[in-house]
């Protein structure tokens, strides 16, 4: 089943007089749990592609379907609501809320999905378990380390049962040894039979992935399907 | 509706979070409309305050009561050189007035002089000394703590009695009765044979009953004051309100006959009523009403300029947290709401604090001056104080509600 379904989009930015290409024609499709990295050079538009995937920019050109909700249309209330449903987020820098603590760093998208406050803290409670900070639900992300500070990401982004995890360079601010623990967190929540996009610049995070798309200049380079390292979910597991 | 006022306790709870986060910031903000929404209950009290004292003082005065004098209380436009030759009206023209006119309850002929009074080692200056007669106190609603007024013969006699308002009583003699003790006016002896109860009303100054003694008429002119200076006015009651205008007009008709008025000649005396007071008091009220909270208002506007000043600062320095609640799905309306609510929450605790200052303000003032905070200046506060953090958290809340997601994500 097609999640993402991307035609012919272009990206164009106007700095000064000049126009800056910065997706000019990239087509893709993504499937329910598929596990697909996005690499690239800088300024080879991945963080462009990522931001249109992530609704949270349209393309200047082309066509943009999500679930069958046509994205490249949507005005900016419709992109914020269909990236509180369906898009779970995990940036390079974590993003936390420096004043809140965990738990309500992983409530925070179900209060803006409209979910009471009981039902909103027993889910947060589950993400966290899930992530396996349950014991550190009331620590704000300055009592964390790093890798627990991304775990917490993790759990936000998961909280609302999106149809897709969106990871922008997710260790890229970690040492390799809790990169790797944090990949590995990634692969179990693949094999629960999420779908996760990952963005990166390093060949063995890139690695973890089963596709493995490159782009170079706007334009997506290769697109290979690399061995299946990690076995789909079971048939019939939801989500 | 569930939804709105789902986003309304979200909003609220988020705004809290700021608000703790950020304490000293909030104070310090919170301090400009703490001042301002001090000063405007606290003038808008004390201007309820003056005109409740005005209204009081002047309903003493009694609405069925008509006063015959020389002059107009309040002249707008009868020139001057029309009113200089008017003569004064005497104590023989009250005398006539009385028996003529058949519709009033009672009629007195009062006349002033400022004094001092002295009672031993005690003494009080600038008092208004009334000459009238035993008919005077019917004209009027006081009462007495003490003693009575004079009597019939008393007043026609010339007898040397006084009758003291409650101030002038307190400060002759604090401690003991005033009644049938001696007091000296400019020299003379008079025995105090009552004391009225106390009339509160400030503001009338000398007029108030509290700060006047009574004497009777004869002795003013005998003692105190040359009879062919001082123009008698006629204190006339009528027996109710629906009478005042026919004892008005019954008045003028006696009046124009004892001055030999001929038809096309001007009256050259005035009728004087309360109400031609009220006007004027509520005339001047109005303009310290709208002078005052003018001043006040400018107050509460700088300190809405720093909140707004402050909430730009704010959604600059959270930018980033902007971003981040409107990657994770915040729709405009709840970033606008959140910055909105902040700002109005902030003024509402600086509104209960200005609240809670122009209370206890009030309270020392009104050792001087009457005022009152009452349930409308909480309601004032409360709804001034949301306006103001509504209206200027609007500006900056849009800039942050307007922010693109993106951009706000790589602010650093």
């Amino acid at each position: 089943m097609n999640i993402i379904n991307i035609e012919h989009i272009a990206k164009i930015y106007q700095v000064g007089s000049e126009e800056v290409h910065a997706l000019r024609d990239v087509s893709l499709k993504i499937n329910k749990n598929e596990y697909v990295a996005i690499m690239g050079p800088s300024g080879s538009g991945k963080s462009t592609l990522m931001n249109v995937l992530g609704c949270l920019d349209t393309p200047t050109k082309g066509l943009y379907d999500f679930k069958g909700n046509n994205v490249s249309q949507m005005n900016d209330n419709e992109l914020a609501a269909i990236r509180n449903r369906e898009i779970g987020f995990v940036f390079q820098t974590f993003n936390l809320l420096a004043r809140s603590d965990a738990l309500h760093n992983v409530e925070l998208p179900l209060i803006y999905a409209g979910v009471s406050s009981s039902e909103r803290k027993a889910r947060a409670r589950l993400a966290l378990e899930q992530v396996g900070l349950s014991d550190r639900m009331h620590h704000k992300p300055n009592e964390l380390s790093g890798g627990q500070r991304q775990r917490v990401a993790i759990a936000r982004a998961l909280v609302t049962q999106p149809s897709i995890i969106l990871a922008d360079e997710p260790t890229g601010n970690l040492d390799t040894k809790t990169g790797e623990d944090i990949m590995a967190l990634f692969n179990d929540i693949f094999e629960l039979g999420n779908t996760i996009i990952l963005v990166t610049h390093e060949e063995y995070i890139a690695e973890h992935a089963a596709r493995i798309l490159r782009l170079r200049d706007g334009l997506i380079e290769n697109d290979e399907v690399v061995e299946k390292r990690f076995v789909p979910a079971k048939n019939g597991a939801s989500n | 509706m569930r939804n709105f006022l789902f986003e309304m306790k979200e909003g609220l709870l988020i705004s809290l979070r700021a608000i703790r986060a950020n304490k000293a910031r909030a104070i310090l903000t919170t301090l400009g409309i703490v001042i301002g929404i001090a000063s405007v209950v606290l003038m808008s009290t004390a201007i309820r305050g003056i005109d409740n004292a005005f209204q009081t003082g002047v309903s003493s005065l009694g609405s069925d009561n008509l006063y015959i004098d020389k002059f107009e209380w309040f002249n707008n436009d009868i020139p001057f050189w029309q009113l200089r030759n008017r003569s004064n009206i005497t104590l023989a023209d009250y005398k006539k007035y009385a028996d003529m006119a058949k519709l009033p309850a009672a009629s007195a002929p009062t006349v002033w002089s400022n004094q001092s009074l002295k009672h031993k080692e005690h003494s009080v200056e600038f008092i208004l000394v009334q000459g009238t007669t035993d008919d005077y106190i019917k004209t009027t609603n006081l009462n007495f703590s003490e003693g009575r007024f004079f009597n019939e013969i008393e007043s026609n006699g010339g007898r040397e009695v006084c009758v003291l308002g409650s101030e002038i009583a307190k400060k002759l003699f604090p401690r003991g009765s005033a009644i049938d003790n001696e007091v000296k006016i400019k020299g003379h002896r008079f025995k105090v044979i009552g004391v009225l109860a106390e009339q509160g009303s400030w503001v009338m100054g000398n007029f108030n009953p509290d700060n006047q003694a009574f004497i009777p008429i004869q002795n003013v002119f005998k003692y105190l004051q040359n009879q062919n200076r001082r123009s008698v006015t006629i204190n006339v009651r009528a027996p109710n309100s629906q009478m005042v205008d026919a004892v008005k007009e019954e008045a003028v008709g006696i009046m124009r006959r004892i001055r030999g008025l001929k038809y096309d000649e001007n009256n050259d005396f005035s009728i004087n009523q309360q109400e031609a007071l009220l006007n004027t008091i509520n005339k001047t009220v109005g303009v310290i009403q709208i002078a005052g909270l003018f001043i006040t208002g400018l107050s509460l506007f700088v300190g809405a300029i720093g909140i707004m000043n402050i909430m730009f600062v704010s959604v600059k320095e959270r930018t980033k947290e902007i971003g981040i609640r409107k990657a994770i799905g915040a729709k405009k309306r709840s970033i606008l709401g959140q910055f909105i609510t902040e700002s109005a929450i902030i003024c509402l605790i600086g509104g209960m604090i200005g609240l809670i200052i122009a209370i206890i303000l009030s309270l020392i003032i009104n050792q001087f001056l009457p005022t009152s905070v009452d349930a409308n200046a909480f309601i004032l506060a409360i709804v001034i104080s949301i306006l103001t953090g509504v209206l200027s958290g609007f500006a900056p809340a849009y800039t942050a509600a307007k922010l693109d997601p993106v951009e706000a994500l790589r602010y650093e």
